[in-house]
């Protein structure tokens, strides 16, 4: 098959969807490859770096097209491109084809078939073809940087001879793919970094990045991430409440605020308010990162920079990956190849469009001259729902108090019974026994007692140590043979002297062994 | 010499063996712990040589010597697998020990008896003769019953002891096994001891008494016969229990304080053991003696599932790439011999800065404690092996599990059905790990004979063979 990329045609888009790197490894799945002349030239990748990777140079689009079995783009196809589209032709791009529900008609009567770049599932085996995520990574560096050039001062605290520079205080709201990016760049840069996000599940990876996480006085359970496969979803209007409230006690400290909440099909949520805004100390740099989608501060403007009347300065660029253009189309361009891998599971060049393959299934929004979006829901779930914590009863002091007297009361009761009824049983005894035998008994009796208390403290993994030990001192029963050796007959003489034998072996046999085993213990 | 000498000696030794018990409560203190024990054996011997036991102390010295040359070849030869052996072993030596003694006494008492109806005079008698003359007809009769109990305790320990040792070391079939007549047996040689009971106490004739240790012995045989293998950490325990009782009715009847003291520490420390192990495994101890486990209380919950495989090298994938890392040993690493390899691998793991540690279910093994010996063996230092009540809690946030040679210590069944024979009893919670791995021979169950749902969870991968190649396999595979 013959993948073929056309020079974007989106005003100012400078991403590619094919590199030279990527031509290659195409090529290694039995695919040729095919790109418009000076299609790479904005991200950095001239004709002869593609001729020189065995790639045909064409010099029109419409001659791509014709040539091109495979078309990848990075935009959504324009109304010319899907005109150009032809039956069993390919357009790998992003579509956002909820919002394109006539583009997408008209290249499913062209009988195309188009991939989505944006419907690709969220599931592990995917995340190589994800080019949201990598865009978002690319969008969260990038918003930072551009914040920095924004910002007037560093964002590390330095003591210098020219006297004391406070860090920068920068505050990610939403900890997405891009939020995490933004928050690990600033992190590196040495600003003192602080992130929110509805989800409380991410707060362990905002940590992880080197940032704080900013909790909430709030008590409700928010739902994870799980049933929106990882998504953040729509919160309550108390929690909302909340959550500004914590904004605005905020927004006087923060030098930086970077916004990239979104919610999947909807308006971006407004989260940095104009009274906010205000209370930003002038020179403070906010960038919107869902500027796009309405943005999460409404005095943004798209694909511009404002700077408020306090000096405040509102970023509102919707294009960051295309303003990194070479390492965008490194990425997407991987994340072309990766589709076309699974697309070409016998690495033979042909391509085998497997609907039953949830990843490719997912992400077809025309197949066979039908409109195939939205797509079922996957077989696996992007993310394991964390189980639901049994919510563990608090006891207030004086339940506890109760809880403790009662328990404190069974035992002294139960004591007492057993005591009574040992005293009982010893009285009894006392009262038949003869006096020599009693002398006896109390002292087995004390010795149980005392046996009890010492062998409660023994450490478990001291019981066989404890048992060898035990063996060798129950041989003190060579006492008895001992006394009697002495006294009798050849055959009491015989019994004692065998009995003293045997003991013999199990008093050195026991304790040699508690020794040999003591020693080996250890400690680290 | 005198007699308030041997006494004096007696409660020296007797506090020197308390020390010693109680000094097992830690690693450290317990080295020093034995050698009070070791002191309190040899005071304890010598007064008696020097004291009541003045007859043919050089023959004693002889006899003891030459007991000692055996106990010490036993003693450094052993392997620490074969502890739970050794302990059974000498359990039956002890055992008896007190039937010979309890005999002595029985002829003594004859000859006594004999000699004072001859008209001679008491107290021209030996030492242990002596004692006896100077008792009044209840003495007698009480002293009787005292060393026919002692004999009888002393039977059953020593033919347990022989059958708990032959199937700890495989010369005897270790399921459990029961003649026909099955408990009833038992309850008929236990009868027929106590009319012997009666009998000797009235006439004091030897035969009963012979009859009565015959009997005994039978009942030590055919009760641990019908005891299975990994019952036995109770057996052993329970023995130990057995042979301190007999030491201390034995004490009971030669008179001699020391002999109670001991026995009565010896006793309780084994049915404090005994205790510990039945609650470990949510079992009452007369269920664990009367054998086997009981039959299902209902219709036990259906595996869902397959076990996954793993070869060697998933399995060190996995472990370099952990964080932290639970052992669980059981019985089947001892009988592989693996405990070494486990060391070897514990000692690469942690080399890495990872976090390695044990986890002890109180009956894993054939013995109380068995697993941390065979630790302590191969050199893994103590403090890294846990009980089950301190690690419980952190398989949650473990990276990875390591089963080897266990079974019913990590079934998820005791708590998640409530029909599964061992249902309630605490296990080791080790499938909340990220990954397990279980090493095990081949696919049957275990001793208990009921399945695992471990093996079969999402997150278990069963690393198949013989643990002690297994991990032969996967150490070079370590970085």
């Amino acid at each position: 098959m013959k993948i073929g990329t056309p020079k974007e045609t989106f005003e100012g888009e400078a991403r590619v969807a094919m590199t030279p790197e990527s031509a290659t490894q195409l090529q290694k799945l039995g695919h040729d490859c095919v790109i418009e002349t000076g299609a790479g030239a904005m991200a950095g990748f001239d004709d002869a770096a593609y001729k020189a990777a065995g790639v045909e140079v064409v010099k029109t689009a419409a001659a791509l097209f014709k040539a091109a079995d495979v078309v990848a783009k990075v935009r959504p196809p324009s109304d010319t491109e899907v005109k150009r589209l032809r039956e069993g032709q390919t357009l790998i791009s992003f579509f956002n084809p909820a919002g394109n529900a006539d583009l997408m008609d008209a290249a499913a009567k062209k009988g195309a078939t188009v991939i989505a770049m944006d419907m690709v599932p969220r599931i592990s085996r995917a995340q190589k073809m994800d080019a949201l995520s990598s865009m978002a990574n690319i969008a969260g560096y990038r918003a930072v940087i551009e914040a920095g050039n924004n910002f007037g001062r560093f964002f590390t605290g330095q003591i210098t001879a020219a006297g004391k520079v406070p860090p920068a205080k920068v505050l990610v709201v939403g900890a997405g793919v891009a939020g995490l990016a933004a928050i690990g760049t600033s992190t590196s840069l040495g600003a003192i970094t602080y992130a929110f996000d509805v989800r409380p599940e991410v707060a362990e990876q905002v940590e992880s990045m080197g940032a704080e996480f900013v909790y909430l006085d709030f008590e409700e359970e928010q739902a994870d991430g799980s049933a929106s496969g990882g998504y953040a979803s729509v919160s309550s209007p108390e929690f909302r409440e909340a959550q500004l409230a914590k904004f605005r006690e905020l927004a006087p400290e923060v030098d930086i605020v970077i916004t990239t909440a979104l919610i999947p099909n909807r308006e971006a949520p407004e989260l940095w308010t104009e009274d906010m805004v205000k209370a930003m100390k002038p020179g403070s740099v906010i960038v919107d990162l869902a500027a796009e989608k309405g943005g999460n501060c409404k005095l943004t403007v798209m694909d511009e920079k404002i700077v408020t009347e306090n000096g405040v300065t509102i970023i509102g660029y919707t294009d960051f990956p295309s303003r990194m253009s070479a390492q965008a189309s490194t990425l997407y361009s991987t994340n072309i190849r990766h589709m076309m891998t699974d697309l070409t599971p016998e690495k033979d060049g042909v391509i085998n469009h497997n609907m039953e393959d949830d990843v490719i299934r997912g992400a077809t929004i025309t197949h066979a001259g039908d409109v195939t979006f939205p797509p079922p829901p996957p077989k696996i779930a992007a993310i394991a729902a964390a189980p639901k914590k049994q919510p563990v009863k608090e006891l207030t002091a004086e339940e506890k108090r109760s809880q403790e007297v009662a328990a404190f009361k069974a035992q002294t009761k139960s004591q007492v019974t057993l005591l009574a009824i040992g005293g009982a049983l010893l009285l009894l005894v006392g009262l038949v026994a003869p006096a020599s035998f009693m002398q006896h008994f109390i002292v087995f009796v004390l010795a149980v007692f005392v046996g009890f208390q010492v062998i409660w403290g023994v450490a478990h993994s001291l019981h066989t140590p404890l048992m060898a030990v035990t063996n060798a001192i129950s041989s003190i029963i060579i006492l008895g043979a001992l006394m009697q050796i002495g006294s009798g007959s050849f055959l009491v003489i015989l019994l004692a002297a065998v009995s003293v034998f045997m003991c013999g072996i199990n008093i050195f046999g026991g304790f040699l062994v508690t020794r040999r085993m003591l020693a080996m213990f250890q400690k680290s | 010499m005198d007699f308030g000498f041997t006494t004096a000696a007696y409660v020296v030794a007797a506090v020197l063996f308390i020390l010693s018990l109680g000094g097992l409560s830690g690693q450290e203190s317990a080295k020093r712990a034995v050698w009070y024990g070791i002191a309190g054996m040899a005071l304890a011997v010598l007064a008696t040589l020097i004291g009541p036991g003045a007859g043919y102390w050089l023959l004693s010295i002889i006899l003891i010597a030459g007991g000692g040359a055996i106990g010490y070849q036993l003693a450094t030869r052993v392997q620490m697998t074969q502890m739970p052996e050794l302990v059974a072993a000498m359990h039956s030596l002890v055992g008896l020990a007190a039937v010979f003694v309890g005999f002595i006494a029985h002829f003594e008492v004859g000859r006594v008896a004999d000699y004072i109806a001859a008209g001679g005079d008491p107290y021209a008698l030996g030492t242990f003769a002596g004692l006896i003359a100077k008792k009044t007809t209840v003495e007698i009769n009480i002293l009787r019953v005292e060393l026919f109990l002692g004999v009888f305790i002393g039977a059953v320990t020593f033919t347990g002891s022989v059958i708990a040792y032959g199937k700890l070391a495989g010369r005897v079939d270790s399921a459990a096994k029961k003649l026909p007549g099955g408990h009833m047996l038992n309850a008929s040689a236990a009868a027929l001891s106590l009319i012997c009971l009666i009998w000797y106490f009235n006439t004091g004739g030897f035969f009963p008494l012979f009859l009565m240790t015959l009997a005994a012995l039978f009942i030590g045989y055919h009760l641990i016969m019908g005891i299975g293998g990994a019952d036995m950490p109770v057996v052993v325990s329970m023995l130990n229990s057995y042979s301190g009782w007999a030491a201390a009715a034995i004490g009971f009847s030669l008179g001699n304080d020391l002999l109670i003291v001991v026995g009565a520490l010896v006793g309780s420390s084994g049915a404090i053991l005994s205790y510990i192990m039945c609650k470990a495994m949510n079992r009452s101890f007369v269920s664990v003696i009367l054998g086997g486990f009981g039959g299902p209380a209902g219709e036990q919950m259906a595996v869902e599932g397959e076990q996954i495989a793993i070869e060697a090298d998933g399995v060190a994938q996995a472990l370099n790439e952990a964080d932290s890392v639970i052992i669980i040993p059981g019985y089947g690493m001892a009988v592989a011999q693996a405990q070494q390899g486990v060391a070897e691998l514990v000692r690469k793991l942690r080399a890495q800065g990872k976090n390695v540690r044990f986890a002890i279910h109180p009956v894993a093994g054939r013995l109380p404690g068995h697993m941390n010996v065979l630790l302590a063996e191969a050199k893994v230092p103590y403090d890294i092996v846990m009980e089950m009540d301190e690690i419980n809690d952190d398989f949650p946030n473990t990276d990875v599990a390591i089963v080897i040679g266990s079974n019913d210590i990590v079934n998820p069944a005791a708590q998640d059905d409530p029909n599964s024979p061992i249902a309630g009893m605490p296990v080791l919670e080790c499938w909340k790990a990220k990954t397990v791995f279980v090493s095990k021979r081949g696919q049957g169950t275990g001793y208990s004979g009921i399945e695992n749902p471990l093996f079969y969870k999402e997150n278990t991968r069963m690393f198949y063979g013989d643990a002690k190649a297994s991990l032969e396999k996967l150490l070079p595979l370590i970085d």
